[in-house]
C-alpha cells in the first residue's frame, strides 16, 4: 500500500535580487507501508527540504505529493496538522526535547494533540513507550539530565507514541557517538518493525543508510535510486 | 464532541505545564497583574464605603430619599395656629399612610454649665426624626415613644455638651439644667458624635417637649417656626407634593401659603455620584494598563525564546488554532490566578476596620458588604487582561514558520 506518492516535485524558492532558487527538481518517491527508505545527500543538497514535504510542513512548487492517496493540496491547513499529529512521527537529529518537563511529559506531549483514548490515557500510553524504548526507570528525568542515547531513545519514543505510519528520522544519529548510534537505530528500526510503520532516514552516514532497505541519493535537487541491498562501503560517505 | 473535549482540556494542560515549568518568570510578570486587580477592586470596593459615607452624611442633613420638608406660613406674617396645623398635619399623616414624619424646630435653650449659663442650640423633633435622618449615638439610646410622657425631659446631647458636663456615666441618669421662664431638669439619655467641624455644645429634644418648655406664640415671636418632614417613598414623592400642598391651603384657609420640596441628597436627578465613579474608574483603568502593559512586554520576550518549542509543537500536529488557544489560555489562566489572588486581598484591604474607619470617617453606620460586582469586576479586568496580553503573544506563534522554527 503506498502511503506516499511523490511526482516530478520540484521546489523553488523565491529569491530578493535574485533568480528563483531551485532546491529540488523531478523528485519521484513512492514509500509504501513498512519501507525502510535512506536518503544521503551533501549539505545543500535538499534533504531537509524533502523531509519537510515528505512530513507535510511544506508543499511543493510542481509537482504531485499523495499521502495515503490523497493529494496535500486537498488539505486545509487544520486537517494537514491533524495528518501529520496522527500519522507522521519526526526525530530530529538535536532531539528537540522541550526543556523543564520530565521524559514522561515529553512522551505525552503528542498525544496532547490526538483525541478519545489517545488523549485521555496519555500518560499511561506514554509510559509503557518509555518502557518499549528502555526508559520505563527515568520517567521522571529532566531532558539535562539524560545521556544523549537516552535523549534520542525519549525522542523515539515520543515520535512512536501515536503510531505513527510514517517516521521521518532528520540525522537521527549525528549528535551521538558511533556505537550509541548503533544502538539508537537498531532500537528504532525494531520499533519501527514492531509497529509497522515506514521508515524514512536522512543520514550522513553510510553505516545508517546501509540498514535500509532502499538506498536514494540527493545531489543538488536531483533524488536518485542507489541500490535496493547495497552494503556501507558501496555508499560514498558524504561529507556533512 | 470528543476532539472539542479534548482540545479544550489539552490546552488547559499544555497552559498549566507553561505556567509550572516557568513558574518563577510568570510569578514575576503577574505581580503587577496582581497587584493592579488588587487596585482595581479594592478601589470600587472602598468607593462603595465611600459612596456610603457620603450617602449617609447627605441623609444626616437632609434625610433619607425621599424626605419631603413642608413649610407653612400666612401671607399676612402671622402665626398659623399651632393646633389646628397639628391636626391637619396628624390628618395628611394619615390619609397618606406616612409612617415617619416630624416636626423639626431649631431654637435655643440656655444651659446652666458649671462655668456659667450658656445659649445652647436645641433641635425640637418628633420620634420618627432619628430613623429619617439616621442619626447615630455614641452613648445611650435615640428617644422612644414613651420620652413623651417624662416628667422630667428626655435630652440628646452632643460630645462637646457631654465633655463639658465632665462625660458622666449615663447608667446614673446625669441631669442638665435647662434655664428660662421655667427652669425644668432635664435628663441626658444619649450622646451624639460630632463632626469635626462642630465646635459648639448642642441637643435634641423632642418636639412635645419643647413646647412644654416654651409656648409655641413665644417660639413663633422669635421666628422659630416648625419645619414639618415627611419621609417617603421615592416613587410616590412626586405625586405627594402637588397633593400635601392642595390639601393643606385647602385645610388652612385662604391667606396661607404651603411650600412643599424634596430637599434630600437624591432630589437631583443628576447622579451625585458621578464624579467619583468618573474619577474611581480613571484611576482603576490606568493601574489596569499599566499592569497589561508589562504583562504583554514579558510574554512578548518569552515568546521568542519558545519558538522551537512551538515548531515542535507543530511538527507532533498541533494545529495553528491550538497554538493560539495555548498560548492565550497561558497568559489567562495565568492572569486569573492573579486576578483570585489581587480579589483576596482587596477583600481583606476593603473589609479590614481600620481602613472602613480611614474611609468612612466615623460618619458610616451601615458599612456595606463586600461589593460582589467589585470581585466580578477584577476577575473580568483579570480575564480580559489575560486576553488582551495573550492575543499579540498568540498570533505571533501562529505566525511562526514550522520549518524555521525547529531549526531555530
Amino acid at each position: 500500500m503506498t502511503l506516499l506518492h511523490l511526482a516530478g516535485v520540484t521546489r523553488t524558492v523565491e529569491l530578493v535580487d535574485g533568480p528563483p532558487l531551485t532546491i529540488l527538481s523531478g523528485v519521484d518517491l513512492d514509500v509504501e507501508v513498512g519501507d525502510r527508505v535512506s536518503v544521503v545527500g551533501r549539505s545543500g543538497s535538499g534533504k531537509s527540504t524533502l523531509l519537510n514535504l515528505l512530513g507535510l510542513l511544506d508543499n511543493p512548487t510542481s509537482g504531485d505529493l499523495e499521502f495515503d492517496g490523497r493529494p496535500v493540496r486537498s488539505f486545509s491547513s487544520a486537517e494537514r496538522d491533524r495528518v501529520r499529529g496522527r500519522d507522521v512521527g519526526f526525530i530530529f537529529q538535536q532531539f528537540n526535547l522541550l526543556q523543564g518537563r520530565t521524559a514522561l511529559e515529553n512522551v505525552m506531549t503528542p498525544l496532547l494533540y490526538a483525541s478519545g483514548k489517545q488523549f485521555w490515557q496519555r500518560a499511561r500510553i506514554a509510559t509503557e513507550m518509555l518502557e518499549r524504548v528502555g526508559l520505563g526507570h527515568r520517567l521522571g528525568a529532566m531532558p539535562d539530565k539524560l545521556s544523549g542515547g537516552e535523549q534520542q531513545r525519549v525522542a523515539i519514543a515520543r515520535s512512536l507514541v501515536r503510531g505513527p505510519r510514517l517516521i521521518l528520522a532528520d540525522e537521527p544519529t549525528g549528535a551521538l557517538d558511533l556505537e550509541t548510534g548503533a544502538d539508537v537505530m537498531a532500537l528504532l528500526d525494531e520499533v519501527a518493525t514492531g509497529s509497522g510503520a515506514a521508515l524514512i532516514t536522512i543520514t550522513h552516514d553510510p553505516a545508517i543508510a546501509a540498514l535500509a532497505s532502499r538506498h536514494l541519493r540527493l545531489d543538488h535537487g536531483v533524488l536518485t535510486v542507489v541500490g535496493e541491498t547495497v552494503v556501507p562501503d558501496e555508499l560514498e560517505a558524504v561529507p556533512a | 464532541m470528543n476532539r472539542l473535549l479534548s482540545n479544550v482540556v489539552g490546552s488547559f494542560v499544555e497552559a498549566w505545564q507553561e505556567l509550572r515549568i516557568h513558574k518563577t518568570r510568570v510569578m514575576l510578570s503577574l505581580i503587577g497583574v496582581a497587584v493592579a486587580v488588587c487596585a482595581i477592586t479594592t478601589v470600587v470596593g472602598l468607593g462603595a464605603v465611600a459612596q456610603q459615607s457620603i450617602v449617609e452624611q447627605n441623609e444626616r442633613y437632609g434625610g433619607r430619599a425621599a424626605t419631603l420638608s413642608l413649610y407653612v406660613s400666612k401671607n399676612d406674617g402671622s402665626a398659623v395656629d399651632d393646633t389646628v396645623m397639628q391636626d391637619v398635619w396628624t390628618t395628611e399623616l394619615e390619609r397618606y399612610g406616612v409612617e415617619y414624619a416630624s416636626r423639626v424646630l431649631y431654637s435655643s435653650q440656655t444651659v446652666q454649665f458649671t462655668d456659667g449659663a450658656v445659649p445652647v442650640q436645641v433641635i425640637g423633633v418628633d420620634q420618627p426624626y432619628g430613623t429619617m435622618h439616621r442619626v447615630t449615638l455614641s452613648q445611650g439610646t435615640w428617644f422612644t415613644a414613651d420620652d413623651v410622657d417624662r416628667l422630667a425631659p428626655a435630652v440628646l446631647v452632643n460630645q462637646i455638651f457631654y465633655d463639658r458636663i465632665g462625660q458622666p456615666d449615663l447608667a446614673t441618669h446625669p441631669t442638665t439644667t435647662l434655664l428660662g421662664a421655667t427652669p425644668t431638669t432635664a435628663v441626658i439619655t444619649g450622646v451624639y458624635p460630632v463632626s469635626t467641624w462642630d465646635t459648639e455644645p448642642a441637643m435634641y429634644l423632642l418636639m412635645d417637649s419643647l413646647s412644654a418648655l416654651v409656648p409655641a406664640d413665644q417660639l413663633a415671636a422669635g421666628g422659630n417656626v416648625p419645619n414639618y418632614e415627611l419621609w417617603v417613598p421615592p416613587a410616590i414623592s412626586e405625586e405627594l407634593i402637588p397633593a400635601l400642598q392642595r390639601d393643606l391651603e385647602g385645610a388652612l384657609g385662604e391667606g396661607t401659603m404651603v411650600s412643599v420640596n424634596r430637599q434630600d441628597y437624591a432630589a437631583s436627578n443628576e447622579d451625585p455620584f458621578a464624579s467619583i465613579k468618573l474619577l474611581v474608574a480613571g484611576v482603576a483603568g490606568l493601574v489596569l494598563l499599566l499592569g497589561a502593559l508589562g504583562l504583554v512586554n514579558i510574554a512578548l520576550v518569552t515568546l521568542k525564546q519558545r519558538i522551537r518549542e512551538i515548531g515542535v509543537r507543530r511538527s507532533f500536529g498541533a494545529t495553528a488554532g491550538r497554538v493560539f488557544f495555548s498560548v492565550m489560555m497561558e497568559s489567562i489562566v495565568a492572569t486569573v490566578v492573579a486576578g483570585v489572588v489581587g480579589v483576596i486581598g482587596a477583600v481583606l484591604i476593603v473589609t479590614n476596620p481600620m481602613v472602613q474607619d480611614f474611609i468612612g470617617q466615623g460618619m458610616v453606620t451601615d458599612f456595606p458588604p463586600f461589593p460582589v460586582e467589585a470581585a466580578l469586576l477584577g476577575l473580568a479586568c483579570a480575564v480580559g487582561v489575560g486576553a488582551l496580553a495573550g492575543l499579540l503573544p498568540a498570533l505571533v506563534a501562529v505566525r511562526v514558520k514550522v520549518i524555521d522554527a525547529i531549526r531555530y
